[in-house]
């Protein structure tokens, strides 16, 4: 086990440098030249020498992808353009809403979309099935702003239980923390619920045929303990799979999220860095979510041998 | 070869009931033929915009501002006076064209790379890394920087979207390339000679079209969805441009005052994307049941 983890880890590691990669030949490689763009208008040829040589653009490419990783490597993340804080602190600063978005997110998806897929399994091809597989196909193409803007239409303007915008940290109040999370909240579940409860119902259902299904009710079991007991335990490895695979899909969402109820987060950090061309916060920030992704993957495969002890490595 | 191939290959009008019936079934069932109506639409909308009572999207009338719906302004005005109805028409153009855009684009740049991941080794290697990187990151992030850093035009946002979803496509290629690639036609035809490219043009690229023409369906449908959340970000095509996404954008500083302006645009987008993933869906099952009992 230990060995497995060791090993993906390591495996990880191509990953995420072909990742930092990307990201530098991206950033390098588009048109448009960073010193001219933080120089801005005005700028003469003297001055936009003078900032090549402080930010290290006028080394040849490949030094400065050694530069840059020789930086990463050691924490350093760079300054922002826009701000001149560290972007190490900017990340520190701005993670608490979007953190506390993806974990309720989490929950409330698999709260809801387990029982769904579990219930549409059960009653594959019955009314329920199709009404459950219908309304994921209908959380899979509304975006996730359509859906958030008509969560604010009717509980925030017409009925006005939650506040339109905003966030309030866990300092200001539980109560004021939950609120202002709710409707963001409800809006970025709806892809999540239906990607979750969709795969569920097809890995049960799949399980199902299986012998062991047969000899589980054949020995009386009640129907319930075959689904929970035996289905379920069965169909985890795909459904884990898809949530990890779905963080890439979540991060997506939180960007969008966090601009419409305007969450101080890391999404909107996104939002604002692209729109203000702050480049090392884009790098770093691209990097991070990359990161998270391959982590949580990470734990995703190990959790394989967890709920699987038939899966060796 | 069955009697009931022969039959078919000779009458092939009458294929057999097995064979048949499932198209059918799939094509005539009612959410299908709802979700091809829809897109009848807004293909109709997308081509005959200028037809449609339409005034000039881009025309500003500053005496008519978020004005409610009326007989000359069929869904309102925007914040500058533009005819609300008038975008959300033309809109439909450039979701049509960054859907089939990115949904080609990405077919065949991925086919092409797919191929020659699953059938040279050294490709293999090399390109299944710069992949698995690509996929580590969120696609939307990855096309708002390549948009941002580009500058926005329609083309940037075709190729920014497009870049993200090649990956699928190249995994989705490379798997069927693997898995026919040692079958014994594939075999015969290498010791017959047949030249490499033929030989993947004729025996190995026919096996990937049902799944490349499902996964295409699919494409087009987020194509127009992150399309959308780009421009609504103020990161996609360019604010002079009617589409849903510019729309929704500018609407939302006054969606307490006329929530129209988000919802029209966001409402038209949602259905043609669940029509898109409808038929989609009908598609898989009828092309490629073995991935339709999968997911």
């Amino acid at each position: 086990m230990v060995n497995f983890i060791l090993r993906r880890m390591l495996a990880a590691i191509p990953v995420m440098a072909m990742v930092a990669v990307i990201v530098f030949a991206i950033l390098r490689l588009t048109p448009g030249d960073p010193a001219a763009i933080i120089a801005g208008d005005s700028a003469t040829a003297e001055q936009l020498d003078q900032i090549r040589r402080v930010m290290g653009l006028d080394q040849p490419i490949y030094m400065q992808f050694f530069i840059w990783i020789g930086q990463l490597v050691r924490g350093d993340l760079g300054v922002s353009l826009l701000s001149g804080t560290p972007v190490s602190q900017m990340i520190v600063d701005r993670m608490g809403p979007s953190l506390a978005l993806c974990l309720s997110t989490i929950t409330l998806s698999v709260l809801l979309a387990l029982p769904l897929g579990i219930l549409a399994a059960w009653r594959q091809g019955k009314l329920l099935d199709r009404f459950v597989m219908a309304t994921s196909v209908l959380g899979f193409s509304v975006p996730v702003f359509v859906t958030a803007y008509l969560l604010i239409l009717v509980f925030s303007l017409k009925l006005g239980w939650f506040p339109v915008q905003g966030y309030r940290s866990p300092d200001e109040g539980l109560w004021m923390f939950v609120r202002s999370l709710t409707l963001p909240t409800l809006a970025l579940s709806t892809v999540y619920v239906a990607l979750i409860a969709r795969i569920t119902r097809t890995s049960i259902i799949e399980v199902m045929g299986e012998d062991f299904i047969r000899t589980a009710r054949a020995k009386g079991l009640r129907e319930r303990g075959v689904l929970l007991g035996h289905a379920l335990r069965n169909a985890a490895v795909p459904i884990v799979t898809i949530i990890g695979v779905g963080i890439a899909l979540l991060i997506s969402g939180v960007v969008v999220t966090e601009s419409v109820f305007n969450l101080p987060g890391l999404g909107r950090l996104v939002v604002e860095a692209v729109l203000g061309r702050d480049y090392p916060v884009i790098q770093a920030l691209i990097l991070l979510f990359a990161f998270i992704y391959v982590l949580i993957n990470l734990v995703v495969d190990t959790l394989y041998t967890v709920f699987d002890p038939r899966i060796r490595y | 070869m069955s009697s009931s191939a022969n039959t078919a290959l000779a009458t092939p009008g009458t294929a057999p009931a097995a064979i048949r019936s499932p198209f059918r079934r799939t094509l005539s069932s009612v959410p299908v033929i709802i979700a091809l109506a829809a897109l009848a639409i807004m293909v109709i909308m997308a081509l005959f915009a200028p037809w449609l009572h339409t005034i000039d999207p881009v025309q500003i009338d500053p005496t008519q501002r978020l004005k409610p719906p009326s007989g000359a302004h069929w869904l309102g005005t925007d914040a500058y006076g533009r005819d609300v109805y008038s975008r959300v028409v033309y809109g439909a153009r450039v979701s049509l064209v960054v859907g089939l855009g990115v949904a080609a684009f990405s077919m065949v740049v991925g086919l092409a790379i797919g191929v020659a991941a699953g059938y040279f080794r050294w490709v293999d290697a090399i390109v299944m890394r710069i992949m698995d990187g690509l996929m580590a990151i969120p696609g939307v992030l990855l096309a708002i920087a390549l948009v941002s850093l580009s500058g926005a035009s329609l083309t940037t946002v075709l190729v920014a979207i497009t870049i993200p979803e090649v990956p699928r496509v190249v995994r989705l290629v490379r798997s069927v390339i693997l898995s026919v690639r040692n079958e014994p036609y594939v075999e015969a035809a290498v010791s017959l000679g047949t030249p490499t490219f033929t030989l993947m043009l004729r025996h190995l690229v026919p096996n990937t079209m049902a799944p490349l023409i499902v996964q295409g369906t699919y494409i087009f449908a987020s194509a127009i969805l992150t399309e959308a959340i780009l421009s609504f970000l103020g990161a996609g095509v360019p604010p002079e441009i009617s589409s849903w996404g510019n729309i929704m954008s500018e609407g939302r500083s006054y969606f307490q005052l006329i929530p129209g302006l988000v919802l029209y645009p966001g409402i038209l987008l949602s259905l043609t994307v669940l029509s898109v993933n409808v038929l989609g869906d009908a598609m898989r099952d009828v092309l490629d049941p073995r991935m339709s009992r999968r997911l």
